[in-house]
């Protein structure tokens, strides 16, 4: 029995989600395999042969894979997955547009964003936003699963001595192309592995304003993240948002200013360690999750609190 | 061109759902249901494209439980022409209904399929991927902007860290996400209009799907609840209690 872990990359290095991954195949109890689809990847594969936990490293280099898409990268896996007892992604935008096309040419269930592995076929997973948490048991063959990051330990990124295998690449057709890609390179953390994180939410008032929310930032070191409303209105863009649809953050430190708390919201940081709510109504639902609350004018608080920060 | 467009027959996103005593699911009795926000959106998305002239006829399917031809309803008073229901009382799951859409799709040759980027049910995010890979079509996941051409469609999609632009070939499947549009309100003139349009009722078997589940339930609970905290006074002690009580900073 071993488990196949589908890496998501940079080219050069592996993305932090993939070792949560890693820990959550582990689980499953068999050895755990990695497999890089890309082009000029070596050095991530490197770095896959040293997390703690994997045996081997399976690459896949070609130009066809250069830029991830779906139709490629999911019929590389399917090259490749025979023999496996499970298939994992991390649950991120990369993981969810592949997995179900893997899933569905193996005629099997896909488990997608499991928050635990219970046994090799038995995992729960968050439904309803959160609202529930059903355990679900496959009676698939294969077991097809989008692990959420943020609830496994991500696995040491040191200290493996995987062996490194060349597979070979399988055709893509051009039905899809890649046209161009705008990403957002911050001087920040990355929002889903952030220690802390600083939200705003409709009340921040406009686009202009957010940027209050920098200073406090920079002073904690911590990554931006905003509420549905906030993107909707065109206050922050759309890889800000934390919530049911958007991102799920688990901080040691989430404050939450100008944010009601809608339950979609909740969905996508509830699971922080300690929440701050900043918001200037006492009644705003946020209040019942947060360990701590201030209730106030959040123009006059923030300064304030990035002053006694020092 | 030909749009099909599944919806699908959910709680409403308004309604705080309540896990059942005996742990077998969450209480759908006497509750709200709508349709999914993000098949509002695929509906929408659709018939735009149909009033700018790209799209000839919009589609709309469901599956599930006879209710769910309110749903069809609601997707032709937004501006679908005709219906279909495929009626099955067994819990349809992600696999099954891309295979049952899939057999619609060989039946329809729709040019293009809008399915919305995940249920606000399950919360699974599978079946748009799905049915694209049985049938082999490719497929543009999480849409913010569509734009159809020459045969293709230049889709803008929402990715962790911005946004990534590809173009597909069609026939293929776009799933929809928050920001592609805002859904127009049904008025009572269209919702009138809406109970004369076609709507078709078939039967799982009709198209030689099965549909049985292969994720068995076992247990449903709540999750692990928070307790509120206190209120702090001002900034001052806020830091305080960050630093010494929580030892966060």
């Amino acid at each position: 029995m071993a488990a196949l872990v589908l890496a998501e990359h940079e080219g050069a290095s592996v993305r932090a989600a993939t070792l949560n991954t890693v820990s959550a195949a582990a689980k499953a109890g068999g050895e755990v395999h990695v497999l890089i689809v890309g082009h000029n990847v070596g050095d991530a594969a490197q770095q896959a042969a040293k997390i703690g936990g994997v045996s081997k490293v399976l690459v896949a280099d070609a130009a066809q894979f250069a830029d991830g898409l779906a139709e490629a990268v999911a019929a590389q896996v399917l090259a490749v997955a025979n023999g496996y007892s499970h298939v994992f992604a991390a649950a991120t935008s990369y993981g969810k547009n592949i997995l179900p096309r893997v899933a569905a040419k193996l005629d099997v269930a896909q488990i997608s964003d499991i928050s635990s592995v219970e046994s090799a076929d038995t995992f729960t997973r968050p439904i309803y936003a959160g609202n529930a948490i059903a355990t679900v048991q496959s009676i698939d063959a294969i077991k097809v699963v989008t692990a959420r990051p943020t609830n496994f330990d991500p696995a040491p990124s040191e200290g493996g001595t995987a062996t490194v295998e060349s597979v070979q690449a399988v055709a893509a057709g051009d039905t899809s192309r890649f046209v161009s890609r705008d990403v957002v390179k911050l001087d920040r953390p990355e929002l889903q592995g952030a220690k802390i994180v600083v939200s705003g939410g409709r009340g921040i008032g406009s686009a202009d304003n957010f940027k209050l929310l920098e200073p406090l930032a920079d002073k904690l070191n911590a990554a931006i993240g905003a509420s549905r409303a906030a993107v909707d209105a065109g206050y922050a863009p759309n890889d800000w948002q934390v919530g049911q649809t958007g991102k799920v953050v688990a901080p040691q430190l989430y404050i939450a200013v100008g944010i009601s708390g809608a339950i979609q919201h909740l969905a996508g940081m509830k699971d922080s360690k300690v929440i701050v709510a900043i918001n200037k109504d006492a009644e705003a639902p946020i209040f019942q999750i947060a360990d701590y609350g201030l209730v106030g004018d959040l123009f006059q608080i923030v300064p304030e609190i990035v002053k006694e920060l020092g | 061109m030909k749009i099909l467009v599944p919806v699908k027959r959910v709680v409403d996103y308004n309604v705080k759902v309540r896990v059942k005593s005996d742990k077998t699911g969450v209480e759908l009795a006497n509750v709200k249901m709508s349709m999914n926000p993000f098949d509002e959106i695929a509906i929408e998305e659709a018939v735009r494209l149909k009033e700018a002239g790209v799209a000839t006829e919009v589609i709309a399917v469901s599956c599930g439980m006879p209710q769910c031809q309110e749903t069809l309803r609601t997707a032709m008073a937004i501006g679908a022409d005709r219906g279909i229901l495929i009626e099955t009382d067994v819990e349809l799951q992600p696999l099954a209904v891309a295979k049952l859409l899939k057999a619609l799709v060989d039946r329809e040759q729709p040019q293009l399929v809008i399915a919305g980027k995940q249920a606000i049910d399950d919360d699974s995010n599978q079946t748009g991927q799905m049915l694209a890979a049985l049938a082999d079509m490719p497929q543009a996941t999480f849409a913010s902007k569509i734009t159809v051409a020459d045969g293709r469609a230049q889709v803008t999609r929402e990715v962790d860290g911005g946004l990534e632009t590809v173009s597909v070939a069609l026939p293929a499947v776009i799933t929809t996400d928050l920001r592609l549009n805002e859904p127009r309100y049904v008025t009572l003139p269209n919702i009138m209009k809406a109970k004369k349009k076609p709507l078709e009722v078939l039967k799982p078997a009709d198209l030689g799907v099965d549909v049985m589940p292969r994720l068995k339930t076992l247990k449903v609970v709540e999750p692990a609840g928070r307790k509120a905290g206190i209120k702090v006074a001002d900034a001052a002690a806020l830091i305080a209690k960050l630093k010494t009580e929580a030892k966060v900073i």
